[in-house]
C-alpha cells in the first residue's frame, strides 16, 4: 500500500465540524421535526377527534349534566358559576394530560423496542438529552390540537373569557409536559411488554381524572382524599385554568405553587429520563 | 504516514462479569478498507458501537479521527456514516423521507438534504421506490437504502456492521459493488462481517476476532500463506467413517483437520495429495481440491468453523 497517496475522502464541502456544533444546540429540535413529519398521515384524523371531542365533552357533560347539577345547585352554581363553566377547563386539561400520557407511552416504549428509532437517532450526532427533549416537544404539538379545539368552542359558545380560554393554551402546555415527563420516565424503565404499559392508563389517568376535582370541587370529596389532588398534576393545571376561564378565587401565592409543582414536576421527570434515557442507549 | 483515521489501544468492553471485547490493539489508515472477521459474539459489533461513541469503553485508549469517544460523541459522529446491524429504518416513512429526516439529524439545509437524498438514491439503485415505504422494501434494498442513509453527511468513514448478513448471492454482489466505489472515492470503511468471501473481497486488511481478542492481522492473502497452505484437498467418507480415514491420512501435506462432514487435507499441491490418498487405498465419496480461504486461517487459528 502507498503511503504517499493516501486518497482522501470527497467530502462534498460539507462542513463536519460545523454539523457538531449544530447537533449541540439544536439536536432536540430535529428530533421533534422527524415525529412531526411523521404525524403528517394521521393529522386528518386527529384534527376530527382533537375538534369532535370537546363538541362531545362540553355539549354531553355541560348541558346534559350541567342542566341536573344547576337545577341542584341553584343561583350559586358550582364554584359560583355554571356547571358548564367550572368544568370546561378541567375537561380541556383532562383531554392534555390524557394525550401527552398516550403517546409518552406507547412512543416511548415503542422508540425502543417496536420501532428502535431511539438507536436511530443516538447514531446521529445527537444525544440522549435531545431526544428526550425532542420528543416531548412533539407531543406538545400534538397536544396543541386538543388544546387549540376546546379553547376554540369556549370562545364560540362564550364559555368564561376569551382572553381566559386563551391562557388554558400555555397551561395545558405546561401541565402536558409535566405529565409527559413523568410517564416518560417510568416508561423508559420498562424493557419488557407484559401488559404493564395500560397501568399508566388505568391506574394514574383515569384515577387522577377522577380524584383531582375534575367533575366536581376537590373540597367536596372526603378531607383524607385530598392528598389525591394535591399531588395530582391535573389538579393543578384545573385550578390554574378555572383562575384564567373564570376567575375562581385564587390567591398569588397559589398561583405560584400551582406552577412551580408543575415546573418542578416536568424538571425533575425530565432530569430522571434523561438518565434513562442515557444508559440504555450506552450500549 | 499519515496519522490513522481510528486507533485504539488495549481496548476493552465488559458487560459486568462478562468481556465482551478485551484489550485489542488496531490502527485503520486513511482510504483503507479494513475488517473485523469473527463468529457470533466476537465482539465486532461491540467494537462498533465504540468506534461510534454510542457505547462507552471500560478502558484502554481510543481515538477516532482526532477525538476522543469519551467526551466528542457529536464531533464523531459528524464525521461517520453509520450502518447498524440492524437497519433501525423509520418503517413508517416513505423511502426519501427516511433520508431526508436522516440528513436533518446532522443539520443540513433542507434544500441541500433533498438534493443529496435523490444522489443516493441513484447511487443505492432505489430511484424507483422513492416514494414507497419502507416496511414494503425487500431485505437488500433496507440495507441499501440504509447504506444511503449513512452516507448522508458525506462521511470521511463508514461503519458497516455486517452489511450483507442475510441477503442472496446477487443482493451482496450489488452491495460490494457499491462498497467499492466509495473506496475509490477515498472513503475509509470499517467493515465486520463473519464471511470470509465478504473479507477475501473488500478488506485490504483485517483482523480475526474471537472472544473479544485479536488472533491475528494481515491482508487476505498474507493471512492465508501464514496460516495456511496454498490448496485444500477435502475429502468425504461419510460422518461415521471420516475419524478413521483421517487417521490413514495422517502424514499427507502439512496439516490434516477432521471436520463432522467432512476431512482436510492442508497441502500446496492439492491433486499431489489426493493422489497420495489413493495410493493409501482410500476411497473417498467425493473429493475437491481448492484455494486456501480465511476459513482454514480462522480454523487453525480458533479450531472452530466461522459460521457455527
Ligand atoms: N448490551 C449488552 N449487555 C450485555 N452483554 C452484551 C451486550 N451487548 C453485547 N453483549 C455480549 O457481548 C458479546 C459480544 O457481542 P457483539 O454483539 O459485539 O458480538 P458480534 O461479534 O457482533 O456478534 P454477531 O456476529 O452475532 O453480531 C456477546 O456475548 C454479547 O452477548
Ligand atoms: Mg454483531
Amino acid at each position: 500500500m502507498s503511503t504517499l497517496e493516501q486518497p482522501v475522502a470527497d467530502v462534498g464541502g460539507v462542513d463536519h465540524a460545523l454539523i457538531a456544533s449544530r447537533a449541540r444546540g439544536w439536536g432536540w429540535w430535529f428530533v421533534a421535526e422527524h415525529r412531526i413529519r411523521a404525524m403528517r398521515s394521521y393529522v386528518a384524523s386527529w384534527i376530527a377527534i382533537s375538534v369532535g371531542s370537546p363538541f362531545l365533552f362540553l355539549l354531553g357533560l355541560g348541558l346534559g349534566l350541567g342542566l341536573l347539577v344547576d337545577a341542584n345547585q341553584g343561583a350559586q352554581g358550582v364554584d359560583g358559576v355554571p356547571y358548564l363553566v367550572f368544568i370546561a377547563p378541567a375537561l380541556s386539561m383532562a383531554t392534555a394530560m390524557q394525550t401527552a400520557a398516550q403517546e409518552n407511552t406507547y412512543g416511548v416504549f415503542g422508540g425502543f423496542k417496536w420501532f428502535p428509532m431511539f438507536f436511530a437517532m443516538n447514531g446521529t450526532p445527537i444525544s440522549a438529552a435531545h431526544i428526550v427533549v425532542g420528543f416531548q416537544v412533539s407531543v406538545l404539538v400534538r397536544v396543541l390540537l386538543p388544546l387549540v379545539a376546546f379553547s376554540l368552542v369556549m370562545v364560540v359558545f362564550g364559555i368564561g373569557s376569551p382572553l381566559g380560554a386563551l391562557l388554558l393554551l400555555p397551561i395545558g402546555l405546561l401541565l402536558a409536559a409535566a405529565v409527559g415527563f413523568a410517564v416518560m420516565a417510568w416508561v423508559s424503565t420498562q424493557t419488557e411488554d407484559r401488559g404493564q404499559l395500560s397501568f399508566v392508563e388505568r391506574f394514574v389517568v383515569v384515577p387522577l381524572t377522577l380524584f383531582s376535582g375534575t367533575y366536581f370541587p376537590l373540597e367536596t370529596l372526603p378531607a383524607f382524599l385530598h392528598w389525591i389532588g394535591w399531588i395530582s398534576p391535573l389538579w393543578h393545571a384545573a385550578e390554574l385554568g378555572r383562575g384564567a376561564l373564570y376567575g375562581a378565587e385564587l390567591a398569588p401565592v397559589m398561583v405560584l405553587v400551582h406552577v412551580g409543582y408543575l415546573v418542578l414536576l416536568a424538571g425533575l421527570t425530565c432530569w430522571l429520563s434523561i438518565r434513562t434515557f442515557r444508559r440504555r442507549l450506552d450500549k | 504516514m499519515p496519522a490513522p483515521v481510528i486507533e485504539a489501544t488495549g481496548l476493552t468492553k465488559r458487560y459486568g462479569d462478562f468481556t465482551a471485547v478485551d484489550g485489542i490493539d488496531f490502527a485503520i489508515q486513511p482510504g483503507e478498507a479494513f475488517g473485523f472477521l469473527g463468529p457470533n459474539g466476537a465482539g465486532k459489533s461491540t467494537t462498533m458501537r465504540m468506534i461510534a461513541a454510542t457505547s462507552t469503553r471500560t478502558s484502554g485508549d481510543l481515538s477516532v479521527l482526532g477525538f476522543d469517544p469519551a467526551d466528542h460523541g457529536p464531533e464523531i459522529r459528524a464525521q461517520l456514516g453509520i450502518v447498524p446491524q440492524a437497519d433501525q429504518l423509520d418503517e413508517e416513512l416513505r423511502v426519501i423521507d427516511n433520508l431526508i429526516i436522516y440528513g436533518r439529524y446532522f443539520g443540513l439545509p433542507v434544500p441541500y438534504v433533498k438534493r443529496r437524498a435523490e444522489e443516493l438514491l441513484e447511487f443505492a439503485q432505489l430511484t424507483e421506490k422513492r416514494r414507497s415505504r419502507v416496511d414494503g422494501l425487500s431485505g437488500g434494498m433496507k440495507r441499501r437504502l440504509t447504506i444511503a442513509r449513512g452516507l448522508i453527511n458525506s462521511p470521511k468513514a463508514m461503519l458497516l456492521d455486517e452489511p450483507t448478513t442475510g441477503l442472496d448471492p446477487q443482493a451482496r454482489h450489488v452491495l460490494w459493488d457499491r462498497l467499492f466505489r466509495l473506496k475509490e472515492e477515498g472513503t475509509t470503511l470499517v467493515l465486520t462481517t463473519h464471511y470470509m468471501d465478504e473479507a477475501e473481497q473488500l478488506c485490504d486488511r483485517l483482523v480475526v476476532v474471537d472472544k473479544g481478542t485479536i488472533v491475528a492481522e494481515g491482508s487476505p492473502s498474507s493471512l492465508i500463506r501464514q496460516y495456511s497452505t496454498r490448496e485444500v484437498l477435502e475429502v468425504r467418507f461419510g460422518s461415521a467413517h471420516n475419524e478413521a480415514a483421517s487417521q490413514a491420512i495422517e502424514g499427507i501435506g502439512s496439516r490434516v483437520e477432521v471436520l463432522p462432514d467432512r476431512v482436510l487435507v492442508y497441502a500446496d499441491d492439492g491433486e499431489a495429495a489426493m493422489s497420495a490418498v489413493h495410493e493409501r487405498g482410500l476411497r473417498p465419496i467425493t473429493s475437491l481440491v481448492r484455494r486456501s480461504s480465511l476459513e482454514d486461517v480462522f480454523l487453525r487459528l480458533t479450531g472452530r468453523s466461522l459460521i457455527e
